[in-house]
Protein backbone atom coordinates (compact mmCIF):
# COMPACT_ATOMS: atom_id res chain seq x y z
CA UNK A 1 0.00 0.00 0.00
CA UNK A 2 3.25 2.54 0.82
CA UNK A 3 4.26 1.80 -2.38
CA UNK A 4 1.30 2.37 -4.63
CA UNK A 5 1.07 5.91 -2.78
CA UNK A 6 4.66 6.56 -3.44
CA UNK A 7 4.41 5.67 -7.12
CA UNK A 8 0.76 8.09 -7.26
CA UNK A 9 2.78 10.68 -5.47
CA UNK A 10 5.73 11.12 -8.07
CA UNK A 11 3.63 10.31 -10.95
CA UNK A 12 1.47 13.77 -9.95
CA UNK A 13 4.90 15.25 -9.07
CA UNK A 14 5.90 15.26 -12.19
CA UNK A 15 3.13 15.82 -14.49
CA UNK A 16 2.69 18.80 -12.48
CA UNK A 17 6.33 20.18 -13.15
CA UNK A 18 5.81 19.46 -16.78
CA UNK A 19 2.18 21.33 -16.80
CA UNK A 20 4.11 24.20 -15.14
CA UNK A 21 6.77 24.40 -17.71
CA UNK A 22 4.46 23.77 -20.43
CA UNK A 23 2.12 27.02 -18.95
CA UNK A 24 5.00 29.41 -18.70
CA UNK A 25 5.62 28.61 -22.80
CA UNK A 26 2.15 28.75 -23.11
CA UNK A 27 1.95 32.27 -21.70
CA UNK A 28 5.21 33.77 -23.20
CA UNK A 29 3.31 33.25 -26.51
CA UNK A 30 -0.42 34.81 -25.23
CA UNK A 31 2.19 38.05 -24.30
CA UNK A 32 3.88 37.81 -27.22
CA UNK A 33 0.87 37.53 -29.63
CA UNK A 34 -1.28 39.63 -27.31
CA UNK A 35 1.02 42.77 -28.16
CA UNK A 36 2.64 41.67 -31.32
CA UNK A 37 -0.50 40.68 -33.66
CA UNK A 38 -1.97 44.24 -33.75
CA UNK A 39 1.72 45.28 -34.09
CA UNK A 40 1.99 42.91 -36.93
CA UNK A 41 2.14 44.46 -40.78
CA UNK A 42 3.59 43.43 -43.75
CA UNK A 43 5.64 46.46 -43.30
CA UNK A 44 7.01 45.13 -40.21
CA UNK A 45 8.75 42.41 -42.44
CA UNK A 46 10.01 43.92 -45.41
CA UNK A 47 10.85 47.77 -44.82
CA UNK A 48 13.45 48.92 -43.27
CA UNK A 49 13.28 51.58 -40.60
CA UNK A 50 12.18 55.29 -41.56
CA UNK A 51 12.48 57.94 -40.28
CA UNK A 52 10.75 58.99 -37.11
CA UNK A 53 10.61 54.70 -36.42
CA UNK A 54 11.05 54.52 -33.11
CA UNK A 55 9.19 56.87 -32.09
CA UNK A 56 5.87 55.47 -33.54
CA UNK A 57 6.17 56.30 -37.52
CA UNK A 58 6.58 54.07 -40.26
CA UNK A 59 9.14 51.50 -41.36
CA UNK A 60 9.77 47.71 -40.03
CA UNK A 61 12.38 45.77 -39.00
CA UNK A 62 13.92 43.90 -42.19
CA UNK A 63 17.23 45.39 -40.91
CA UNK A 64 17.26 43.48 -37.95
CA UNK A 65 15.73 40.28 -39.54
CA UNK A 66 18.28 39.95 -42.43
CA UNK A 67 21.24 41.23 -39.67
CA UNK A 68 19.97 38.30 -37.56
CA UNK A 69 19.67 35.79 -40.24
CA UNK A 70 23.37 36.63 -41.57
CA UNK A 71 24.70 36.60 -37.92
CA UNK A 72 23.36 32.88 -37.19
CA UNK A 73 24.56 31.80 -40.74
CA UNK A 74 27.53 33.06 -40.95
CA UNK A 75 27.89 31.77 -37.21
CA UNK A 76 26.97 28.60 -37.78
CA UNK A 77 29.20 27.57 -40.65
CA UNK A 78 32.08 29.05 -38.74
CA UNK A 79 31.36 27.20 -35.41
CA UNK A 80 30.99 23.98 -37.34
CA UNK A 81 34.41 24.70 -39.71
CA UNK A 82 36.06 25.05 -35.71
CA UNK A 83 33.65 22.31 -33.76
CA UNK A 84 33.72 19.16 -35.96
CA UNK A 85 37.53 19.25 -36.40
CA UNK A 86 37.51 19.02 -32.63
CA UNK A 87 35.22 16.42 -32.18
CA UNK A 88 36.53 14.15 -34.83
CA UNK A 89 39.94 14.36 -33.11
CA UNK A 90 38.86 13.90 -29.40
CA UNK A 91 36.78 10.90 -30.99
CA UNK A 92 38.90 9.08 -33.25
CA UNK A 93 42.51 10.76 -33.16
CA UNK A 94 42.72 10.60 -29.30
CA UNK A 95 42.90 7.11 -27.59
CA UNK A 96 39.74 6.46 -25.60
CA UNK A 97 40.67 7.17 -22.13
CA UNK A 98 42.86 10.16 -22.80
CA UNK A 99 43.99 13.26 -20.79
CA UNK A 100 44.18 15.86 -23.33
CA UNK A 101 40.51 14.69 -24.36
CA UNK A 102 39.39 14.86 -21.30
CA UNK A 103 40.81 18.19 -20.84
CA UNK A 104 39.45 19.51 -23.74
CA UNK A 105 36.06 18.44 -22.63
CA UNK A 106 36.14 19.94 -19.31
CA UNK A 107 37.35 23.25 -20.96
CA UNK A 108 34.16 23.37 -23.31
CA UNK A 109 31.61 22.50 -20.42
CA UNK A 110 33.75 25.70 -18.56
CA UNK A 111 32.64 27.85 -21.88
CA UNK A 112 29.51 27.14 -22.24
CA UNK A 113 28.68 28.23 -18.82
CA UNK A 114 30.42 31.53 -19.86
CA UNK A 115 27.92 34.28 -20.25
CA UNK A 116 27.37 35.74 -23.30
CA UNK A 117 27.83 39.70 -21.94
CA UNK A 118 31.38 37.98 -21.57
CA UNK A 119 31.69 36.55 -25.15
CA UNK A 120 30.94 40.11 -26.45
CA UNK A 121 33.15 42.18 -24.41
CA UNK A 122 35.81 39.74 -25.11
CA UNK A 123 35.26 40.19 -29.06
CA UNK A 124 35.16 44.24 -28.45
CA UNK A 125 38.55 43.88 -26.86
CA UNK A 126 39.92 41.96 -29.79
CA UNK A 127 38.43 44.22 -32.22
CA UNK A 128 39.53 47.47 -30.57
CA UNK A 129 43.06 45.39 -30.74
CA UNK A 130 43.04 44.67 -34.10
CA UNK A 131 41.51 48.15 -35.27
CA UNK A 132 38.16 46.79 -36.36
CA UNK A 133 34.91 49.01 -35.97
CA UNK A 134 31.51 47.10 -34.99
CA UNK A 135 30.40 45.05 -37.78
CA UNK A 136 28.93 42.23 -39.24
CA UNK A 137 32.09 40.19 -38.96
CA UNK A 138 32.80 41.34 -35.48
CA UNK A 139 28.96 39.97 -34.43
CA UNK A 140 29.81 36.73 -36.11
CA UNK A 141 33.11 36.07 -34.35
CA UNK A 142 31.57 37.03 -31.19
CA UNK A 143 28.78 34.59 -31.60
CA UNK A 144 30.94 31.85 -33.02
CA UNK A 145 32.72 31.57 -29.63
CA UNK A 146 29.62 31.65 -28.05
CA UNK A 147 28.40 28.22 -29.69
CA UNK A 148 31.10 26.39 -30.65
CA UNK A 149 31.12 24.92 -26.87
CA UNK A 150 27.40 24.47 -27.52
CA UNK A 151 28.12 22.62 -30.97
CA UNK A 152 31.16 20.64 -29.26
CA UNK A 153 29.78 19.20 -26.43
CA UNK A 154 26.33 17.91 -28.07
CA UNK A 155 28.25 16.57 -30.92
CA UNK A 156 30.54 14.86 -28.57
CA UNK A 157 27.42 13.42 -26.71
CA UNK A 158 26.66 11.50 -29.84
CA UNK A 159 30.10 10.82 -31.35
CA UNK A 160 31.04 9.29 -27.49
CA UNK A 161 28.21 6.75 -27.97
CA UNK A 162 29.30 5.76 -31.56
CA UNK A 163 29.84 1.64 -31.51
CA UNK A 164 33.49 1.24 -31.56
CA UNK A 165 33.12 -1.84 -33.52
CA UNK A 166 32.19 0.40 -36.59
CA UNK A 167 35.53 1.71 -36.36
CA UNK A 168 37.24 -1.17 -36.00
CA UNK A 169 35.19 -2.36 -39.20
CA UNK A 170 36.26 0.50 -41.08
CA UNK A 171 39.72 0.06 -39.91
CA UNK A 172 39.52 -3.63 -40.67
CA UNK A 173 38.14 -2.36 -44.39
CA UNK A 174 42.18 -0.98 -45.15
CA UNK A 175 40.79 2.57 -44.11
CA UNK A 176 42.77 4.92 -42.43
CA UNK A 177 41.44 7.17 -39.62
CA UNK A 178 41.45 9.95 -42.00
CA UNK A 179 39.12 7.75 -44.32
CA UNK A 180 36.79 6.65 -41.07
CA UNK A 181 35.83 10.68 -40.83
CA UNK A 182 33.15 9.77 -43.54
CA UNK A 183 31.73 6.80 -41.21
CA UNK A 184 32.04 8.73 -38.28
CA UNK A 185 30.19 11.61 -39.98
CA UNK A 186 27.34 9.28 -41.27
CA UNK A 187 26.73 8.07 -37.55
CA UNK A 188 26.95 11.37 -35.78
CA UNK A 189 24.61 12.88 -38.26
CA UNK A 190 21.60 13.36 -36.16
CA UNK A 191 23.52 15.00 -33.51
CA UNK A 192 24.65 17.01 -35.78
CA UNK A 193 21.48 18.05 -36.96
CA UNK A 194 20.34 18.53 -33.09
CA UNK A 195 23.78 20.68 -31.96
CA UNK A 196 22.61 22.53 -35.10
CA UNK A 197 19.31 23.39 -34.45
CA UNK A 198 20.24 24.34 -30.47
CA UNK A 199 23.30 26.83 -31.12
CA UNK A 200 20.97 28.39 -34.17
CA UNK A 201 18.48 29.09 -31.20
CA UNK A 202 20.65 30.89 -29.18
CA UNK A 203 22.58 32.23 -31.79
CA UNK A 204 19.85 33.81 -33.19
CA UNK A 205 18.26 34.73 -29.27
CA UNK A 206 20.91 36.07 -27.70
CA UNK A 207 21.55 40.17 -27.67
CA UNK A 208 24.33 40.78 -25.19
CA UNK A 209 27.37 39.23 -27.76
CA UNK A 210 26.40 41.29 -30.28
CA UNK A 211 25.64 44.56 -28.21
CA UNK A 212 29.21 45.48 -28.47
CA UNK A 213 30.05 43.66 -31.46
CA UNK A 214 27.93 44.06 -34.35
CA UNK A 215 26.31 47.06 -33.17
CA UNK A 216 23.06 48.54 -34.48
CA UNK A 217 21.84 50.02 -37.82
CA UNK A 218 18.90 51.25 -39.59
CA UNK A 219 20.30 49.84 -42.44
CA UNK A 220 20.84 46.27 -44.53
CA UNK A 221 24.39 45.57 -44.30
CA UNK A 222 25.52 44.92 -47.88
CA UNK A 223 29.57 43.94 -46.74
CA UNK A 224 31.55 42.14 -43.45
CA UNK A 225 32.43 45.76 -42.26
CA UNK A 226 28.89 47.49 -41.92
CA UNK A 227 27.73 46.90 -38.79
CA UNK A 228 24.31 45.05 -38.60
CA UNK A 229 21.24 44.95 -36.37
CA UNK A 230 20.02 42.09 -34.58
CA UNK A 231 16.17 41.23 -33.86
CA UNK A 232 16.83 40.41 -30.20
CA UNK A 233 18.67 43.96 -29.98
CA UNK A 234 15.52 45.26 -31.81
CA UNK A 235 13.19 43.74 -29.03
CA UNK A 236 15.86 45.58 -26.37
CA UNK A 237 16.06 48.86 -27.69
CA UNK A 238 12.27 49.24 -27.90
CA UNK A 239 10.93 48.13 -25.04
CA UNK A 240 12.91 50.75 -23.44
CA UNK A 241 11.30 53.25 -25.48
CA UNK A 242 8.21 55.56 -23.11
CA UNK A 243 6.10 55.34 -26.28
CA UNK A 244 3.56 52.28 -26.21
CA UNK A 245 3.20 52.02 -29.85
CA UNK A 246 7.17 51.20 -29.90
CA UNK A 247 6.88 48.94 -27.37
CA UNK A 248 4.14 46.71 -28.95
CA UNK A 249 6.85 46.64 -31.99
CA UNK A 250 9.11 45.47 -29.48
CA UNK A 251 6.66 42.12 -29.03
CA UNK A 252 6.55 41.96 -33.41
CA UNK A 253 9.74 41.72 -33.38
CA UNK A 254 9.35 39.09 -30.55
CA UNK A 255 6.76 37.47 -32.53
CA UNK A 256 9.59 37.11 -35.74
CA UNK A 257 11.72 35.75 -33.64
CA UNK A 258 9.78 33.44 -32.20
CA UNK A 259 8.51 32.05 -35.75
CA UNK A 260 11.85 32.02 -37.17
CA UNK A 261 13.60 30.01 -34.17
CA UNK A 262 9.77 27.47 -34.16
CA UNK A 263 10.84 26.85 -38.27
CA UNK A 264 13.92 26.41 -38.43
CA UNK A 265 13.31 23.77 -35.54
CA UNK A 266 10.69 21.79 -37.82
CA UNK A 267 13.79 22.00 -40.42
CA UNK A 268 16.22 20.55 -38.08
CA UNK A 269 13.81 17.73 -36.87
CA UNK A 270 13.06 17.22 -40.86
CA UNK A 271 16.82 17.02 -41.57
CA UNK A 272 17.70 14.83 -38.30
CA UNK A 273 14.86 12.36 -39.32
CA UNK A 274 16.76 12.70 -42.69
CA UNK A 275 20.03 11.76 -41.66
CA UNK A 276 19.62 9.16 -39.05
CA UNK A 277 18.06 6.97 -41.22
CA UNK A 278 21.48 5.12 -42.05
CA UNK A 279 22.55 5.21 -37.80
CA UNK A 280 23.03 2.14 -37.10
CA UNK B 1 32.58 -41.63 -50.00
CA UNK B 2 33.83 -41.60 -53.60
CA UNK B 3 31.52 -44.05 -54.28
CA UNK B 4 28.28 -42.50 -52.95
CA UNK B 5 29.21 -39.74 -54.84
CA UNK B 6 29.26 -41.37 -57.96
CA UNK B 7 26.35 -43.07 -57.60
CA UNK B 8 24.76 -39.99 -57.38
CA UNK B 9 26.05 -38.87 -60.19
CA UNK B 10 25.80 -41.69 -62.08
CA UNK B 11 22.02 -41.00 -61.06
CA UNK B 12 21.52 -37.66 -62.11
CA UNK B 13 23.46 -38.40 -65.33
CA UNK B 14 20.64 -40.56 -66.25
CA UNK B 15 18.07 -38.45 -64.88
CA UNK B 16 19.26 -34.98 -66.95
CA UNK B 17 21.48 -36.61 -69.76
CA UNK B 18 24.93 -35.44 -70.72
CA UNK B 19 24.24 -32.13 -71.79
CA UNK B 20 23.55 -30.74 -68.37
CA UNK B 21 25.34 -32.57 -66.18
CA UNK B 22 28.67 -32.00 -67.87
CA UNK B 23 29.32 -28.40 -66.24
CA UNK B 24 27.99 -29.25 -63.59
CA UNK B 25 30.62 -32.30 -62.77
CA UNK B 26 33.12 -29.99 -62.54
CA UNK B 27 32.03 -27.75 -59.83
CA UNK B 28 31.15 -30.96 -57.97
CA UNK B 29 34.46 -32.34 -57.86
CA UNK B 30 35.80 -29.32 -56.41
CA UNK B 31 33.45 -29.41 -53.74
CA UNK B 32 34.47 -33.14 -52.73
CA UNK B 33 37.88 -31.75 -52.83
CA UNK B 34 37.28 -29.19 -50.91
CA UNK B 35 35.40 -31.63 -48.49
CA UNK B 36 37.13 -34.01 -46.08
CA UNK B 37 36.32 -37.40 -46.56
CA UNK B 38 35.66 -39.82 -43.87
CA UNK B 39 36.68 -42.98 -43.40
CA UNK B 40 35.62 -45.39 -40.35
CA UNK B 41 34.76 -41.84 -38.54
CA UNK B 42 38.23 -40.65 -39.45
CA UNK B 43 38.74 -37.50 -40.65
CA UNK B 44 41.96 -37.70 -43.51
CA UNK B 45 43.49 -34.40 -43.54
CA UNK B 46 47.18 -33.59 -44.56
CA UNK B 47 48.74 -31.13 -43.13
CA UNK B 48 49.67 -28.95 -46.14
CA UNK B 49 53.39 -27.62 -46.39
CA UNK B 50 52.12 -23.93 -46.99
CA UNK B 51 51.24 -22.18 -44.30
CA UNK B 52 49.81 -18.41 -44.53
CA UNK B 53 50.17 -16.99 -41.06
CA UNK B 54 52.82 -18.02 -38.68
CA UNK B 55 53.20 -16.76 -35.33
CA UNK B 56 56.35 -16.69 -33.72
CA UNK B 57 57.24 -15.85 -29.95
CA UNK B 58 54.57 -13.59 -29.16
CA UNK B 59 53.55 -12.37 -25.99
CA UNK B 60 51.01 -8.96 -25.51
CA UNK B 61 50.64 -7.49 -22.37
CA UNK B 62 47.52 -5.33 -21.43
CA UNK B 63 47.93 -2.34 -18.46
CA UNK B 64 50.70 -5.04 -17.39
CA UNK B 65 48.38 -8.27 -17.31
CA UNK B 66 50.17 -10.93 -19.45
CA UNK B 67 47.50 -11.92 -21.67
CA UNK B 68 49.13 -14.35 -24.81
CA UNK B 69 51.81 -16.20 -23.74
CA UNK B 70 54.61 -17.08 -25.85
CA UNK B 71 51.96 -17.97 -28.86
CA UNK B 72 53.54 -20.41 -31.58
CA UNK B 73 52.17 -21.51 -34.22
CA UNK B 74 51.15 -21.94 -38.19
CA UNK B 75 48.25 -21.54 -39.70
CA UNK B 76 47.64 -23.38 -42.69
CA UNK B 77 47.03 -21.99 -46.40
CA UNK B 78 43.13 -22.01 -47.56
CA UNK B 79 41.86 -23.55 -44.92
CA UNK B 80 39.11 -23.33 -42.00
CA UNK B 81 41.48 -22.96 -38.82
CA UNK B 82 39.26 -22.73 -35.56
CA UNK B 83 40.82 -21.38 -32.36
CA UNK B 84 38.80 -22.79 -29.31
CA UNK B 85 39.15 -22.27 -25.47
CA UNK B 86 37.05 -21.14 -22.92
CA UNK B 87 35.98 -17.71 -22.06
CA UNK B 88 38.79 -14.70 -21.42
CA UNK B 89 41.65 -17.00 -22.81
CA UNK B 90 42.83 -14.80 -25.76
CA UNK B 91 41.08 -16.50 -28.39
CA UNK B 92 40.43 -12.75 -30.26
CA UNK B 93 43.21 -11.27 -28.57
CA UNK B 94 45.33 -13.86 -30.78
CA UNK B 95 42.87 -12.71 -33.42
CA UNK B 96 43.19 -8.78 -33.31
CA UNK B 97 47.38 -9.52 -33.29
CA UNK B 98 46.84 -10.60 -36.86
CA UNK B 99 45.33 -7.51 -38.35
CA UNK B 100 46.87 -5.22 -35.57
CA UNK B 101 43.49 -3.95 -34.84
CA UNK B 102 45.18 -2.76 -31.23
CA UNK B 103 46.73 -0.11 -31.87
CA UNK B 104 43.48 1.92 -31.51
CA UNK B 105 43.96 0.75 -27.89
CA UNK B 106 46.51 2.07 -25.72
CA UNK B 107 48.24 0.39 -23.09
CA UNK B 108 49.78 -2.75 -25.03
CA UNK B 109 52.85 -4.09 -25.60
CA UNK B 110 53.33 -6.64 -27.79
CA UNK B 111 56.84 -9.12 -28.53
CA UNK B 112 57.18 -10.98 -30.93
CA UNK B 113 56.22 -11.51 -34.62
CA UNK B 114 53.24 -12.82 -36.73
CA UNK B 115 54.09 -13.29 -40.28
CA UNK B 116 51.74 -13.26 -42.98
CA UNK B 117 53.10 -14.44 -46.68
CA UNK B 118 56.60 -14.56 -44.95
CA UNK B 119 56.30 -10.47 -43.26
CA UNK B 120 56.37 -9.54 -39.58
CA UNK B 121 53.21 -7.31 -39.61
CA UNK B 122 54.54 -5.98 -36.45
CA UNK B 123 57.27 -4.65 -38.13
CA UNK B 124 58.22 -0.59 -37.98
CA UNK B 125 57.91 -0.23 -41.55
CA UNK B 126 54.41 -2.08 -42.16
CA UNK B 127 51.99 0.39 -43.36
CA UNK B 128 48.86 -0.99 -41.36
CA UNK B 129 46.09 -0.58 -43.82
CA UNK B 130 48.52 -2.60 -45.86
CA UNK B 131 47.75 -5.77 -44.16
CA UNK B 132 44.38 -4.96 -42.76
CA UNK B 133 43.07 -4.92 -46.42
CA UNK B 134 44.80 -8.69 -46.72
CA UNK B 135 42.01 -9.83 -44.22
CA UNK B 136 38.50 -9.32 -43.82
CA UNK B 137 37.12 -9.26 -40.05
CA UNK B 138 33.59 -10.26 -39.35
CA UNK B 139 33.00 -9.50 -35.81
CA UNK B 140 30.59 -10.88 -33.42
CA UNK B 141 27.80 -8.63 -33.69
CA UNK B 142 27.05 -7.75 -36.89
CA UNK B 143 28.32 -4.21 -37.42
CA UNK B 144 27.02 -2.38 -40.56
CA UNK B 145 28.67 1.44 -41.75
CA UNK B 146 26.28 3.86 -41.54
CA UNK B 147 25.53 3.79 -45.23
CA UNK B 148 23.07 2.04 -47.58
CA UNK B 149 23.83 -0.99 -48.35
CA UNK B 150 25.37 -0.44 -51.81
CA UNK B 151 27.98 1.90 -49.85
CA UNK B 152 28.68 -0.59 -47.23
CA UNK B 153 30.54 -2.46 -50.08
CA UNK B 154 31.58 0.11 -52.54
CA UNK B 155 33.34 1.81 -49.13
CA UNK B 156 36.34 -0.30 -48.89
CA UNK B 157 36.80 -0.53 -52.76
CA UNK B 158 36.13 3.80 -52.83
CA UNK B 159 39.06 3.88 -50.21
CA UNK B 160 41.02 1.90 -51.80
CA UNK B 161 41.49 3.68 -55.15
CA UNK B 162 38.78 2.13 -57.51
CA UNK B 163 36.24 5.05 -58.53
CA UNK B 164 34.57 4.23 -61.99
CA UNK B 165 31.30 3.82 -61.24
CA UNK B 166 30.57 1.22 -63.92
CA UNK B 167 33.59 -1.10 -61.98
CA UNK B 168 32.29 -0.40 -58.52
CA UNK B 169 28.66 -1.66 -59.34
CA UNK B 170 29.88 -4.80 -60.89
CA UNK B 171 32.35 -5.64 -57.58
CA UNK B 172 29.03 -4.46 -55.27
CA UNK B 173 27.33 -6.96 -57.21
CA UNK B 174 29.95 -9.62 -57.26
CA UNK B 175 30.75 -10.26 -53.38
CA UNK B 176 26.66 -9.90 -52.44
CA UNK B 177 26.42 -12.75 -54.93
CA UNK B 178 29.41 -14.52 -53.06
CA UNK B 179 28.03 -13.79 -49.62
CA UNK B 180 24.48 -15.29 -51.18
CA UNK B 181 22.69 -11.79 -50.34
CA UNK B 182 22.24 -10.72 -53.73
CA UNK B 183 19.08 -12.24 -54.29
CA UNK B 184 17.49 -11.06 -51.15
CA UNK B 185 18.90 -7.36 -51.36
CA UNK B 186 19.05 -6.38 -55.36
CA UNK B 187 15.92 -4.51 -55.42
CA UNK B 188 16.64 -2.40 -52.91
CA UNK B 189 20.55 -1.57 -52.71
CA UNK B 190 20.00 2.51 -51.72
CA UNK B 191 18.18 1.85 -48.65
CA UNK B 192 19.95 2.00 -45.26
CA UNK B 193 21.60 -1.18 -44.47
CA UNK B 194 20.25 -0.77 -40.63
CA UNK B 195 17.49 -2.50 -41.84
CA UNK B 196 18.63 -5.30 -42.95
CA UNK B 197 18.04 -8.55 -40.88
CA UNK B 198 20.97 -9.47 -38.64
CA UNK B 199 21.33 -12.55 -40.25
CA UNK B 200 21.47 -10.74 -43.85
CA UNK B 201 23.83 -7.84 -41.63
CA UNK B 202 26.20 -10.43 -41.14
CA UNK B 203 26.61 -11.13 -44.89
CA UNK B 204 26.75 -7.76 -45.85
CA UNK B 205 29.54 -7.79 -43.53
CA UNK B 206 31.11 -10.69 -44.94
CA UNK B 207 30.86 -9.45 -48.55
CA UNK B 208 31.98 -6.17 -47.16
CA UNK B 209 34.90 -7.86 -46.33
CA UNK B 210 35.51 -9.73 -49.44
CA UNK B 211 35.16 -6.96 -51.53
CA UNK B 212 38.75 -5.61 -50.56
CA UNK B 213 39.92 -8.78 -51.72
CA UNK B 214 41.84 -9.95 -48.78
CA UNK B 215 43.21 -13.65 -48.99
CA UNK B 216 41.99 -13.98 -45.07
CA UNK B 217 39.04 -13.99 -43.76
CA UNK B 218 39.31 -13.73 -39.37
CA UNK B 219 36.24 -14.09 -37.88
CA UNK B 220 35.02 -13.20 -34.25
CA UNK B 221 32.81 -15.68 -33.03
CA UNK B 222 30.82 -14.24 -35.82
CA UNK B 223 28.01 -16.90 -35.86
CA UNK B 224 27.12 -16.29 -31.86
CA UNK B 225 24.91 -13.42 -32.29
CA UNK B 226 22.82 -15.46 -35.49
CA UNK B 227 19.72 -16.73 -35.32
CA UNK B 228 20.57 -21.06 -36.45
CA UNK B 229 19.64 -20.21 -40.15
CA UNK B 230 21.68 -17.76 -40.60
CA UNK B 231 24.14 -19.18 -38.78
CA UNK B 232 24.75 -22.29 -41.11
CA UNK B 233 24.14 -20.31 -43.93
CA UNK B 234 27.68 -18.24 -42.94
CA UNK B 235 29.26 -21.84 -41.82
CA UNK B 236 28.35 -23.04 -45.62
CA UNK B 237 29.35 -19.66 -47.13
CA UNK B 238 33.01 -20.48 -44.89
CA UNK B 239 32.92 -23.96 -46.53
CA UNK B 240 32.97 -22.77 -49.96
CA UNK B 241 35.11 -19.74 -49.42
CA UNK B 242 38.39 -21.82 -48.34
CA UNK B 243 39.21 -22.59 -51.47
CA UNK B 244 40.11 -19.25 -52.03
CA UNK B 245 40.57 -18.19 -48.37
CA UNK B 246 42.37 -18.92 -45.52
CA UNK B 247 39.81 -18.81 -42.65
CA UNK B 248 40.77 -18.45 -39.47
CA UNK B 249 37.44 -18.30 -37.11
CA UNK B 250 37.83 -17.50 -33.29
CA UNK B 251 34.57 -20.00 -31.91
CA UNK B 252 33.21 -21.07 -28.53
CA UNK B 253 30.49 -23.14 -29.80
CA UNK B 254 32.91 -26.24 -29.61
CA UNK B 255 29.62 -28.20 -32.18
CA UNK B 256 30.71 -25.48 -34.94
CA UNK B 257 34.68 -26.66 -34.65
CA UNK B 258 33.50 -30.06 -35.08
CA UNK B 259 31.52 -29.50 -38.16
CA UNK B 260 33.69 -27.17 -39.91
CA UNK B 261 37.21 -27.16 -38.87
CA UNK B 262 40.32 -28.43 -40.60
CA UNK B 263 42.86 -27.07 -37.99
CA UNK B 264 42.08 -26.45 -34.42
CA UNK B 265 43.59 -24.57 -32.10
CA UNK B 266 42.91 -25.18 -28.21
CA UNK B 267 44.06 -22.32 -26.11
CA UNK B 268 43.74 -22.05 -21.96
CA UNK B 269 44.33 -18.84 -19.96
CA UNK B 270 46.33 -17.39 -22.89
CA UNK B 271 48.42 -20.26 -23.71
CA UNK B 272 48.07 -22.75 -26.52
CA UNK B 273 47.78 -26.07 -25.08
CA UNK B 274 47.05 -27.87 -28.30
CA UNK B 275 46.92 -27.64 -32.01
CA UNK B 276 47.24 -29.64 -34.91
CA UNK B 277 44.61 -30.72 -37.88
CA UNK B 278 40.91 -31.45 -36.72
CA UNK B 279 40.52 -34.65 -36.71
CA UNK B 280 43.64 -35.05 -34.35
CA UNK B 281 43.05 -32.57 -31.67
CA UNK B 282 39.02 -33.16 -31.97
CA UNK B 283 38.63 -36.87 -31.54
CA UNK B 284 42.56 -37.79 -29.90
CA UNK B 285 43.51 -35.28 -28.32
CA UNK B 286 46.82 -35.28 -26.00
CA UNK B 287 46.75 -32.91 -23.60
CA UNK B 288 44.39 -32.87 -19.93
CA UNK B 289 43.03 -29.81 -20.53
CA UNK B 290 42.05 -30.63 -24.14
CA UNK B 291 40.60 -33.80 -23.07
CA UNK B 292 38.49 -32.30 -20.19
CA UNK B 293 37.49 -28.99 -22.84
CA UNK B 294 36.21 -31.20 -25.28
CA UNK B 295 34.32 -33.72 -22.49
CA UNK B 296 32.27 -30.18 -21.14
CA UNK B 297 34.52 -30.50 -17.97
CA UNK B 298 34.71 -26.99 -18.03
CA UNK B 299 33.94 -24.23 -20.36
Amino acid sequence: MKKIIEEKVFKVLMIITTLVILSFLFFIFIAILRRGIPAMSWDMISKIPGGGFYIGKEGGLLNAIVGSIYIVLGSTILGMLISIPIVIYINVYLPSRSALASAVRLSFDVLFGVPSIVYGAFGFTIMVFLGLKTSLLGGIIAVSMLIVPILVRSMDEVARVMPRDMLDAAYSLGATKYETIKVVLRQIAPGIATAVMLSIGRAIGDAASVLFTAGYTDSIPTSLNQPAATLPLAIFFQLSSPVEQVQDRAYAAAFILTMIVLALSFGARYFSRKFSKNKI
Amino acid sequence: MFLLNDIGRIKSFIKSGIANILPETGKQSRIILNERSFVNGVKHFQMPEKTHISVRDLNLYIQNNHILKNINLDIPDKKITCIIGPSGCGKTTLLKTFNRLFESSADIKISGEVLVDGENIHGNKVEVTHIRKKMGLLSQKPCPLPMSIFDNIAYGCRIHGIRDKKQVKGIVEHYLKAAGLWDEVKDRLNTPAARLSIGQQQRLCLARGLAVEPAIILGDEATSALDPISSKHIEELFVGLKSQYTIVLVTHILRQAYRIADYIIFMYLGEIIEHGPAEKVLNNPQEKLTKEYLAGIFS
